[in-house]
């Protein structure tokens, strides 16, 4: 083992003794820093963990998280020294914890919690002109491209996330339902939103990040819920400043 | 491939969005307002590795923002100084309740 693979496998995991030839300034052995150091280490991510994702340690408890993170951050160390981007990999991490596995909404709920962090450090970019809508001809709207905003994220889930996460953010916030939800994280001025999808609203932003044309975006909404309601999502992405681009298809 | 839907529909639908949009849009706006956070209460979720939100430490710090409706920055009440004279919120930094150093 390399010097530099031997420290890294000490500075995680406490049962490992100090890499050996540590000294401090006068020569002594330097043992005592060291674990001071891994000791520091292991905070500092725990502490990145718990601001990143708060409803998680809410809904486990401070204790649990701490451990949660300890042997998360031994599993998987920061790949970025950018520690806001650390706990990309955390969702898919506590989805096979098998001690929280009775409570199999975590990961969904932490996707959505890592997903506001990445929204909120997403470039940025000037919202549509809502004119465009009126400037384009009638027969040619249907071709119309739409661009989402680099802050824009979605999280689908088999639980009730939004709800679940309002009603551990929110003071009187309602109790979550036994349904599905599908989240769009928008943000509209500074701050990422978390909104509720309606049926179907998934699936025409998931048609959009696709590139498809406003029509087929529709038609395909339409066909996987029936009362989807184009008007309100419209309205939503507007209303948020998720789009930025339009781009007409040229024609035949 | 799925049928697009009907050009018609996708108008009135297109319609609605934008009246609605007319008239939500200024309402909803929001700006910085400074000096009106409790402490600890500041806006800004920046997430791990940065000092923002949450990291005031006093109420009303001048220097600590918050977002609110727009236009109720400067008149949204909030409790005199401990001198009596009136506190007011601001879009700019001010410098009245700073931590002490």
């Amino acid at each position: 083992m390399t010097r530099q693979a031997q420290f890294h496998a000490a500075i995680l995991d406490p049962a490992q003794p100090a890499p050996p030839g540590l000294t401090d300034g006068q020569n002594r052995p330097a043992g005592r820093r060291f674990s001071v150091y891994r000791n520091n280490v292991t905070h500092s991510l725990t502490e990145a963990l718990e601001q990143t994702f708060p409803v998680i340690r809410k809904l486990i408890g401070a204790e649990g998280f701490a451990r949660l993170a300890r042997a998360y951050l031994r599993a998987h160390p920061p790949a970025s020294p950018v520690l806001s981007r650390y706990g990309a990999s955390f969702p898919a991490f506590l989805d096979g914890f098998e001690p929280l596995a009775h409570l199999g909404y975590l990961g969904d709920t932490a996707r959505l919690e890592r997903a506001l962090v990445d929204s909120y450090h997403a470039a940025d970019a000037a919202s549509l002109d809502p004119a465009v809508f009126s400037e384009t001809a009638p027969d040619a709207l249907p071709g119309l491209r739409l661009t989402l905003a680099p802050s824009v994220r979605l999280v689908r889930s088999a639980w009730p996330i939004h709800a679940i996460y309002r009603f551990n953010t929110e003071d009187g916030a309602p109790q979550p339902p036994a349904t599905p939800q599908d989240v769009l994280i928008t943000r509209p001025d500074y701050d990422p939103r978390p909104r509720l999808l309606p049926p179907g609203g998934a699936t025409f932003v998931t048609a959009l990040f696709q590139g498809h044309a406003l029509g087929q975006a529709a038609g395909t909404a339409t066909e996987t819920a029936p009362d989807f309601d184009l008007a309100a999502a419209l309205g939503l992405l507007l209303s948020d400043n998720a789009l930025i681009h339009a781009t007409l298809d040229s024609p035949e | 491939m799925s049928n697009p839907i009907k050009t018609a529909a996708l108008l009135g639908a297109v319609a609605t969005a934008l009246a609605t949009h007319a008239t939500t849009a200024s309402a909803a706006e929001q700006e910085k307002c400074y000096g009106v956070a409790l402490a600890g209460q500041n806006d800004c979720k920046a997430g791990a590795g940065t000092s923002c939100a949450g990291s005031s430490t006093v109420d009303y710090q001048g220097n600590a923002w918050k977002l609110v409706d727009k236009g109720t920055c400067a008149t949204m009440e909030l409790p005199a100084m401990a001198d009596g004279t009136a506190r007011m919120g601001s879009l700019e930094e001010l410098d009245r309740d700073l931590p002490q150093s």
